[in-house]
């Protein structure tokens, strides 16, 4: 079965790390990927879609209530909303702040779960709290594919240690063969 | 195995929808409130939530309590009601009003600006403390409402907490606020006290986006962070009735990541400000 939907969470150190992976991922899998990078709610509306703009290929919007999932593109999750993934397209939401972050990787990964069962690939990469496990055993549970960051190359090591004591990775690898891996596996799913 | 698991999971989950489209049908015909063109992905995360607080296992058992329980309903109500929201969130939206919809209300000798969905209140005292600077807000007039009478109760208030003061006092500057923040409220035991005259002319009223109708016309239609908990047929909906309660040139401000492209509405506005979602009816 083919995927749909690539769901990366990133914390502390995340920028560089999603950057990363991003450029190393070959334009031909086009699988749509959503990014929930924590930051402070007072970041700059566009910073971190624009940031990424520059360092990668492919065209990187920031989610919007209700904005179709499009193969191809790329959708950073706003400042101080909620992302909810439901099937086709997203939604937002201003509930309080889970594990204190606003996005919530739990939330995101855990709505699209949800939406897409074992057509999800969830990515935790460096961040110094816990968000994202929850999300990622959910993940897994529902048959999709779970990869973290090998937590001793990563700019903060917790969350990449708390998805692996959540769930049974099916990959930690260092972040410049994370592009590869997923290569890999979109290529075998077609 | 892992296939066996996904399995399992995913009949739980068909399970768990058809608990939900079961309680959201209950509620409307116990109760009368209509859940049932929500959002699925935050109304499935807010009902879990209340079957955790009650200590039940599944949605059919909070249904069941709902059903029996009046009490359980208000409290089911409040969560899924509740905007979490702070005063001058989005400093830039209130700096984009000042400069953009302001002049347009001084061309009217008196105006009407429609809070929709104002939850707690923090928005509302936000405008009031902008139109006051602005100088207009002796000849305006709010209609602050929520479907949530006890959200209005402490709207009434103007009770916010003081540890919020600081956040909000950023927000106020960087909102282009003009004067010390403080000289607004009074720091009392129970939280900040924020001048009731502020809200003399704030009128808080119960009204039910889902269902209510219009109820007057306004130059202004404020609906921020609260469409994203409709699908997208509600929404429409709703998008009707702002556009049929609004004048001609009115103003209607919605979320940061709202809009109102690909929506019937789209081509009865103008951009304002468009990355303030601020647009202007034009037909």
């Amino acid at each position: 079965m083919p995927y749909e939907l690539i769901c990366v969470g990133a914390s502390w150190g995340g920028l560089d790390a999603a950057s990363r992976l991003l450029a190393d991922l070959p334009g031909e899998v086009d699988v749509p990927i959503v990014i929930a990078q924590h930051r402070h709610s007072t970041s700059t509306p566009h910073g971190l879609a624009e940031l990424l703009h520059l360092r990668v290929k492919r065209p990187v919007h920031d989610a919007e209530d209700k904005m179709a999932i499009e193969r191809g593109r790329v959708y950073v999750a706003p400042p101080d909303y909620h992302l909810l993934v439901e099937r086709g397209s997203f939604a937002l939401s201003v509930d309080e702040r889970v594990m204190y972050a606003r996005p919530s990787i739990d939330v995101l990964f855990e709505t699209a779960s949800l939406a897409y069962g074992a057509g999800v690939i969830g990515v935790i990469l460096t961040g110094a709290n816990e968000d994202g496990a929850a999300g990622l055993a959910a993940v897994k549970d529902r048959g999709g594919v779970a990869i973290v960051q090998a937590p001793h190359e990563a700019v903060r090591r917790t969350m990449p240690d708390a998805a692996i004591a959540a769930t049974a990775a099916d990959a930690v690898l260092p972040v410049e063969e994370i592009g590869g891996f997923l290569y890999g596996l979109c290529l075998e799913s077609i | 195995m892992s296939a066996k698991v996904d399995e399992q999971a995913a009949q739980r989950d068909d399970v768990d929808e058809i608990e939900l489209a079961l309680l959201l049908e209950g509620v409307y015909r116990r109760y009368g409130f209509d859940f049932r063109e929500y959002a699925p992905a935050s109304l499935r995360r807010r009902v879990w939530r209340r079957v955790q607080a009650e200590g039940l296992a599944t949605i059919s058992a909070l249904q069941d309590k709902l059903l029996h329980d009046p009490a359980c309903m208000e409290r089911l109500l409040l969560d899924l009601s509740i905007n979490v929201t702070a005063m001058f969130r989005d400093p830039a939206f209130y700096v984009a009003f000042r400069q953009k919809v302001v002049p347009l209300l001084r061309t009217y000798p008196f105006t009407r600006i429609w809070v929709a969905g104002c939850s707690t209140g923090e928005e509302v005292y936000s405008l009031a403390i902008l139109l006051h600077e602005a100088g207009v807000h002796d000849r305006t007039r709010i209609y602050a409402t929520d479907i949530n009478e006890s959200v209005l109760s402490h709207a009434r208030t103007g009770v916010f907490p003081l540890d919020k003061m600081r956040e909000y006092t950023q927000n106020y500057i960087r909102a282009g606020g003009e004067r010390a923040f403080s000289e607004y409220y009074l720091a009392k035991y129970d939280g900040a006290q924020f001048q009731r005259s502020l809200v003399d002319n704030v009128v808080f009223a119960q009204h039910n986006l889902v269902s209510d109708r219009s109820f007057n016309e306004f130059n202004v239609i404020i609906c921020r962070n609260v469409m994203i908990y409709f699908d997208r047929t509600l929404q429409n909906r709703v998008h009707r009735l702002f556009y049929e309660s609004l004048v001609t040139f009115g103003v209607l401000a919605l979320g940061a990541k709202e809009s109102i492209r690909f929506s019937p509405f789209e081509d009865r506005y103008e951009d304002l400000d468009a990355d303030e979602r601020l647009y202007k009816k034009v037909d």
